[in-house]
């Protein structure tokens, strides 16, 4: 058994090599997919008489305005979009892992970017609301002393977003892997009596038992995760304004 | 000989390490424990409001479980990304 990080496909010889990793290709694919989903699910509508597929898009649609709604206020929901790609960019990524290819946010660099976006998100709308100069104020409350802890707690924000989503989803991976290889040497050993090696090399008890883990860690997990960091991220976006 | 015994000496510390570093895992599993505890007793008192609860409760869990997973990532990179042998 071992455990790797993503592997690199090939290295295009610009800049001093830049490297193309499986995350970086899995990304495109989890891109490909949200775009093909919306264009189907958006394609043709109709004010009358309106089909099955518009009916789902109007019911998400209408899930996540609430959400935003809910969460941010009326003012806040021009970010409906914005909130709905960080979930089904998340959620697609980690639901990679389903059908056999690493889930893209199994990778540090995938979460510390929609970290970062959020990030830059927070600064720039609390910029926008209270200029420069609040801006600048807003890290010296409630006394001027504390401005570094401030500080430090802005840049923690994107390191506790980006570790827990990582976390998780790798968490997830590892345990499913050491389970497999589990699995394989307690099949070889309960069949190692079998003289012909072709059968007892079978591993037979891979079939079915891990299932019962990926419910947790790729369906239940990836849901989790996805809601939590777009839950997140509308927290501390929305957080500015009220202060 | 030296040098093997360095890196024997910096993989066992860090294959201590990294037991060591699970052990935040007590706090969240604690943590959660309680808070799912609260949240059976809040669907008890108003089940009606249970899908509330549950969410909420889910957020919660999914914050106070940080502390735990930067124990595990710090266990990942010293079993798997060891900054410590590169250096030898």
């Amino acid at each position: 058994m071992s455990v790797t990080g993503p592997s690199i496909l090939f290295t295009i010889p610009i800049l001093g090599g830049i490297d193309i990793t499986e995350t970086i290709l899995n990304g495109w694919l989890v891109v490909l997919i949200v775009l093909a989903l919306s264009l189907f699910l958006t394609h043709n509508l109709k004010t009358k008489n309106p089909s099955k597929r518009q009916l789902v898009a109007e019911k998400i649609y209408s899930m996540l305005c609430n959400m935003v709604r809910g969460n941010m206020g009326e003012r806040y929901v021009s970010f409906t979009p914005y909130i709905g790609a960080l979930f089904g960019y998340s959620i697609f990524g980690s639901l990679l892992g389903l059908v056999g290819l690493r889930a893209v946010t199994a990778d540090m660099s995938t979460t510390v970017g929609m970290a970062l976006v959020t990030f830059f998100m927070i600064e720039i709308n609390n910029i926008y609301h209270n200029g420069v100069g609040g801006w600048i104020k807003s890290f010296t409350e409630p006394v001027a002393i504390i401005t570094p802890i401030n500080i430090i707690s802005e840049v923690a924000n994107v390191i506790s977003m980006s570790f827990r989503h990582f976390g998780n989803i790798v968490a997830g991976v590892i345990i499913s892997d050491m389970v497999y290889w589990a699995l394989a040497n307690f099949s070889s050993f309960v069949l190692g009596w079998i003289p012909s090696t072709a059968i007892a090399s079978i591993p037979i008890f891979q079939i079915g038992i891990p299932a019962v883990l990926s419910i947790y860690f790729d369906l239940f997990s990836s849901f989790l995760q996805a809601y939590i960091i777009s839950m997140l991220t509308m927290v501390n976006v929305s957080r500015v304004t009220e202060a | 000989m030296d040098a093997m015994l360095a890196k024997a000496i910096v993989m066992a510390g860090s294959a201590v390490g990294a037991g060591l570093a699970m052990i935040a895992g007590i706090g969240p599993g604690i943590g959660q424990g309680f808070a799912a505890g609260k949240a059976a007793e809040a669907v008890g008192r108003q089940p009606e409001a249970k899908s509330d609860v549950t969410s909420t409760m889910l957020f919660g869990d999914a914050v106070a479980e940080s502390t735990g997973i930067y124990g595990l990532v710090i266990a990942l990179l010293l079993l798997y990304a060891n900054p410590f042998v590169s250096q030898l």
